[in-house]
Formats: structure tokens, C-alpha cells, sequence
């Protein structure tokens, strides 16, 4: 893309702020592409009578940045992941879950509905779940890798066929949980640890990837890779070899979750919305078929078994998930690890 | 007869309407951003601040931008080394060929951006086709690592951008008067200072053109680093991406846009002055 093309496209990125959706849909619906079933408005209509209309955003930061600039006009339901949904609350613009009208919230796992940015499911509901390792291929790695170090000074084999995450958040996680720090941090000092770590980690990478990862894993390319647990199965369901491990330091729990609009007209509907998606059939959808684990109890135990056998991570019990530490908001926080990933990613 | 007159400015006006509203006020707005503060959590606090300007002298960032400007010049050269050869060996072809020939050379326009880039990952992974040629042929080393890296992110932008100066340079040999080329060789010039003293200089300008383009095109561009570098090599124009996408830092992004803007308007301005001053030497000024 060309410097023209950018600013056009940032420009018109901001153009639409001014004109967000809107159409005869009863619901608006934004939400990361292919995270729901791709006949979703059809079903939805069968079972409530109510058109929806389901637009994307790319990166939470995306839809964050319409919601701020619109105040919250325009959409009805929106996906995001929790320390975003923990902004919409504090900023006044999510509105309280009726629970009444979502019967099926007693799918989840107590676990689940017990969250620390919104204990008891007030203003958000979980959609997805899981955690952040290393994904690797055990046929091109000696032993089993158990440790952030594997990836951050690796074996001399695996050396030039590791890839990082480059999101800030998770490119940083992987440096504090192996200096011993919260993925929270805030401490300027041990961010600055971290990030000392990262740049030395840097010379022995082969990329930063955040979309192809499992695929560099199936064709050799890299043998050793920092991942997503469901985007680690996209790999094992092409080559058993790969494998998912959660590091011995410990890694971050992220939650992706549904948030209602205190702007939107239509919150019964939007209600009953969340509890569709609630449903046993509905939300097993996206563990099948995009192999993220669900925190609906009812969902994860309609799975087929052979899904737990083939992508082992599937089985995480909620219990182990909420022992991972919960990754938050950071509020001003945030300028620093920006900072950081500047200086690493400056770094020769 | 006042419609006539104002005719040409009647057919320009959709253009500049869509320049104005679509492209002018919005980049205005997007700058303007530059002089507030950062939302905490995205979008722009309206307190006046020039801390977002102190931010872009930061040594990092002027690093980062060198850095950019280091790797755009490079790109700039080679494209010119490659280019120049190209555009003269078309304008020498026979009259019938040189529509066919640019045409071959703009080709590659005709598919995205993005799937000429990922056809470049195919060609250079560590397995991918070159590699795999080269085990065909016999080499049984470790496989070469030519993707990610500095090198992979300069082949793709010469490779996206060559065209352009391609057609800058033969649009300025075309216009030459082959009369010039004849007289220099009647007072006795060899083709290399026939080259050197006469075709070089009228077309410079086609050069400088061509140049700027690449140089101001590559200098911010963000997706042939993030894909061809592995993300291991920020330019500018990644940095100036992840302020507005993930770092929810428009001010400063908005900051970072303007340095760059300004760049681009400078060399613009030079180049400009490079070619109006070639064509008042063509036009026989006194020297």
C-alpha cells in the first residue's frame, strides 16, 4: 500500500466514524470476521423473527476507537476482548446485562461468570477462552519445551526458526512471565526487564507473526512458535506432530467477550442476542470450528470427543484456564509497552 | 462565451471536489489531531500539546525514520539502476513494439499489491521455490534464509515500485529530440559522452520523478516490512500504523504522519523545481 492509499484509507477509516451503520437491521452486530457462524443472521431470524446485521472490525483497538468517537452510537452488540469490555464499562457505555432475558447464561461455568473484571457477568459475557504458549513441532525439536526461555534463548537447533507474537500485549507477556512479572505490569523498571530480554530474544527469530505461525510450523520453515492455543490446533489439524504447551512460568488467560451498547434501541433484542448465542448448539459452533475453547459448560460437553483427542488443549479445564493470570487493562500503562515494542522492534 | 471560459475549470471540479473532500479535510483532521492529547483508551482528548512533537525528535523514533529514509533511498537507487536501461531499451525498440513493451512493464499492476507480496514469500521461505530449485540442482546445505530480512524487504519495494519510474524515465527519453543525440556525434561525441553530456541531463527530470515517487512511496509504506521482514524491521509507516491500530496513540501517529507529509512535500517542491528548470534549459534559455 502506498503513503496516498494509507491516508485514504485512514482517512475513510475516519470518514465512517461520523456515518457508523445504519440500516432497517433491528441489531447491529460488530464482531471479528468468521468468529460467528457464517449463517447467523439467517438462524437468528428463524428462532426470534429479528433481521441482524453483522458488520467486522479487525483488532479491538478498531472497534474501540469507533465506539469512543461515536460514543457508543450506532452499534447494538459488540465483540471485544475483556480489558476492552472493562473500558466500556468504566467509560459509562455498556449496558447491564439483563439476566432475566438470558436464561441461558446458566450454561457457563461458574468459573466463567466469576471473572475478575466483571465478577457475576454484569455488563459482559464470555464468548471465548484460552491461553498463550508455544506451539511447536516435536519431530524438529529435541526434548519438550516447558519454559519462555525455550523461546527466548533457544537450543542452538531451533535458533532462526522461532516466531514471536507482535501484538504489544502479548510480545511483552512473553518477557515478563520469563523475568518472573504480572502480564499487568506496570513497574517501568521491570517492563524495561522484559523488554531487554525481547531484544536480545530478537537476533534468534526467524519473524514476528501474528496470522501464519502454524502455517510456517507445517512446512518446516519454523519449528518452535509463540501462540495462540486455538491457533496452534490450525496447525496440529494439519500435522500431529505440532504440539501446545502452556510454559512452566505461567501465561496469561484471555477472554473474548459480548458486550451490549447502553447506546443501542433495541436492548431486548440484543438481549436475546447473548442468550442465542448462549445456547448449547450456538456456542458450540465456534469451538468446532474455530477450535477455541467456550467457556458454556453445556457447549464444551455437546463436543464431539474425538475434538479433545485431536487438539488436547480443548480439554483445559476452567479451573486450570483461571489459574493463568487474567490479562487486564492497562490504562496509562499502555504508553510503555508501546514504547518498549518501539525499541525492540527498532532494535538490529 | 463565460462558459467557455470557465469550462475547463467546470471539468476540474469533481476531481478537486473529490480531492477536497475526501483527501484534503480529512488528512487535515487526521493532522490536526497531532496537537492534542492521546484518549486513554483511543480517540483524542482536545487538550492543546506539542508533547506529541517532542515525542517524534525522541532519539528512537528519528532513528526509526532515518532508518526508513536509509532503506527508501537504497530502494530509490536500485530502482533508478534497473529502470533506466529498461525505459531506454523501449524508447530504442521499433515505434510498434513500445506500446507492447510498456505494457509488459506495468503489468504486474494488474494484480493486488498484497498477493504480488505473498508471491515473494512463496519465492524466497526457507521452503520455498528458489530453495528447492537450488536442492534440485544439487545443494544439499542448509536451506538459504532470504525472507526476513532487509535485503527481502528492499527486493519487494524495488519490485512494486519499478514500474513507475520506468515510465517516468521513458516518458522523458520519448520527448527528446533524437536530433540533439545526432548533433553531439557530428561535433565528434562517442556514445558514452553523447550519453553522459546529452541524453543524461534532459532526463533528469524523468529521473528525479520517478525517484521521488519511489523514494516518498517506500519511505511510508508499512506492509511489504511487516510481510517480506518478518516484522523484524520497523520503517516509519509501521510505526505510524500500530499508533493508530493498536497502540491507540492518534495524537502521536497524527504527529509522526506530518513528519512525514512534510518530507514528501519537500521533495515534491525540489523535484518540481528540477523539472521546471530542465525545461527552461530545453526551451534554449540563455546560459
Amino acid at each position: 500500500m502506498t503513503v496516498k492509499n494509507r491516508f485514504i484509507a485512514t482517512c475513510s477509516a475516519v470518514a465512517l466514524l461520523a456515518a457508523a451503520p445504519a440500516g432497517a437491521a433491528d441489531l447491529v452486530i460488530s464482531n471479528w470476521d468468521g468468529y460467528m457462524a457464517p449463517d447467523i443472521a439467517d438462524s437468528f431470524k428463524a428462532a426470534t423473527g429479528l433481521e441482524l446485521e453483522v458488520v467486522n472490525h479487525a483488532t479491538n483497538e478498531e472497534i474501540m476507537g469507533k465506539l469512543m468517537a461515536s460514543q457508543g452510537k450506532g452499534y447494538d452488540v459488540v465483540f471485544v476482548s475483556s480489558p476492552f469490555a472493562e473500558v466500556l464499562n468504566k467509560q459509562g457505555l455498556a449496558e447491564p446485562i439483563d439476566k432475566a432475558a438470558v436464561p441461558n447464561l446458566a450454561n457457563l461455568y461458574p468459573e466463567a461468570a466469576a471473572l475478575a473484571y466483571d465478577p457475576g457477568t454484569e455488563f459482559s459475557v464470555p464468548y471465548t477462552w484460552g491461553t498463550t504458549g508455544l506451539c511447536y513441532r516435536s519431530d524438529l525439536v529435541a526434548g519438550t519445551p516447558d519454559s519462555w526461555m525455550n523461546l527466548l534463548k533457544p537450543a542452538d537447533d531451533v535458533t532462526g526458526k522461532t516466531t514471536m507474537l507482535a501484538t504489544d500485549r502479548w510480545l511483552m507477556a512473553a518477557g515478563l512471565f520469563a523475568t518472573g512479572s504480572s502480564v499487568n505490569e506496570s513497574d517501568p523498571a521491570k517492563i524495561n526487564a522484559a523488554k531487554d530480554l525481547l531484544i536480545e530474544a530478537k537476533k534468534t527469530l526467524l519473524a514476528y507473526d501474528d496470522t501464519t505461525f502454524y502455517s510456517k510450523l507445517v512446512s518446516g520453515e519454523a519449528s518452535l512458535v509463540h501462540a495462540w492455543d486455538g491457533w496452534c490446533n490450525y496447525g496440529i489439524g494439519e500435522n500431529a506432530e505440532i504440539k501446545f504447551i502452556v510454559p512452566k512460568e505461567g501465561s496469561d488467560l484471555w477472554v473474548d467477550t459480548i458486550v451490549v451498547m447502553k447506546g443501542s434501541e433495541n436492548k431486548d433484542a440484543a438481549m436475546k442476542f447473548i442468550n442465542f448465542i448462549l445456547d448449547t448448539k450456538n456456542h458450540a459452533w465456534a469451538a468446532e470450528n474455530i477450535l477455541y475453547k467456550v467457556p458454556n459448560k453445556a457447549a464444551m460437553e455437546s463436543l464431539d470427543p474425538a475434538i479433545a483427542a485431536q487438539y488436547p488443549n480443548m480439554a483445559m479445564a476452567p479451573a486450570e484456564l483461571t489459574k493463568l493470570e487474567l490479562m487486564r487493562d492497562l490504562g496509562d500503562a499502555q504508553k510503555d509497552y508501546s514504547r518498549a515494542v518501539s525499541e525492540i522492534k527498532a532494535s538490529n | 462565451m463565460s462558459f467557455q471560459a470557465s469550462r475547463p475549470n467546470l471539468l476540474a471540479a469533481p476531481a478537486v471536489a473529490w480531492l477536497l473532500v475526501f483527501m484534503v479535510l480529512p488528512c487535515l483532521l487526521i493532522l490536526s489531531y497531532a496537537f492534542f492529547e492521546r484518549g486513554t483508551w483511543g480517540g483524542v482528548v482536545y487538550d492543546f500539546t506539542l508533547e506529541n512533537f517532542q515525542r517524534v525528535v525522541d532519539p528512537l523514533y528519528a532513528k526509526i525514520f532515518l532508518n526508513s529514509a536509509r532503506i527508501a533511498g537504497l530502494v530509490t537507487l536500485i530502482a533508478i539502476l534497473i529502470a533506466y536501461p529498461a525505459a531506454y531499451a523501449i524508447n530504442r525498440a521499433p515505434k510498434h513494439r513500445q506500446a507492447m513493451l510498456l505494457f509488459f512493464a506495468v503489468l504486474p499492476f494488474w494484480s493486488n499489491y498484497l498477493i504480488r507480496t505473498y508471491a515473494w514469500i512463496v519465492l524466497l521461505n526457507r521452503e520455498g521455490l528458489l530453495n528447492n530449485l537450488l536442492r534440485m540442482a544439487g545443494y544439499d546445505g542448509e536451506p538459504l534464509s532470504l525472507l526476513y530480512s532487509e535485503g527481502a524487504v528492499i527486493v519487494g519495494l524495488v519490485y512494486n515500485y519499478l514500474p513507475f519510474v520506468i515510465l517516468a524515465i521513458y516518458s522523458t527519453l520519448s520527448r527528446l529530440n533524437p536530433e540533439l543525440m545526432e548533433a553531439s556525434r557530428d561535433l565528434g561525441g562517442g556514445p558514452v559522452s553523447t550519453f553522459l553530456r546529452v541524453t543524461l541531463p534532459l532526463t533528469m527530470s524523468g529521473v528525479a520523478a520517478g525517484g521521488v515517487f519511489v523514494f516518498v512511496l517506500s519511505i511510508g509504506n508499512f506492509v511489504t516490512p511487516a510481510l517480506l521482514g518478518g516484522g523484524r524491521f520497523q520503517m516509519i509507516g509501521n510505526v505510524v500504523y500500530d499508533q493508530f491500530l493498536t497502540a491507540n496513540d492518534w495524537p502521536f501517529g497524527a504527529a509522526l504522519g506530518m513528519v512525514l507529509i512534510a518530507t514528501m512535500i519537500i521533495l515534491l517542491f525540489l523535484q518540481g523545481r528540477a523539472t521546471a528548470h530542465a525545461s527552461g534549459e530545453r526551451a534554449g534559455a540563455p546560459s
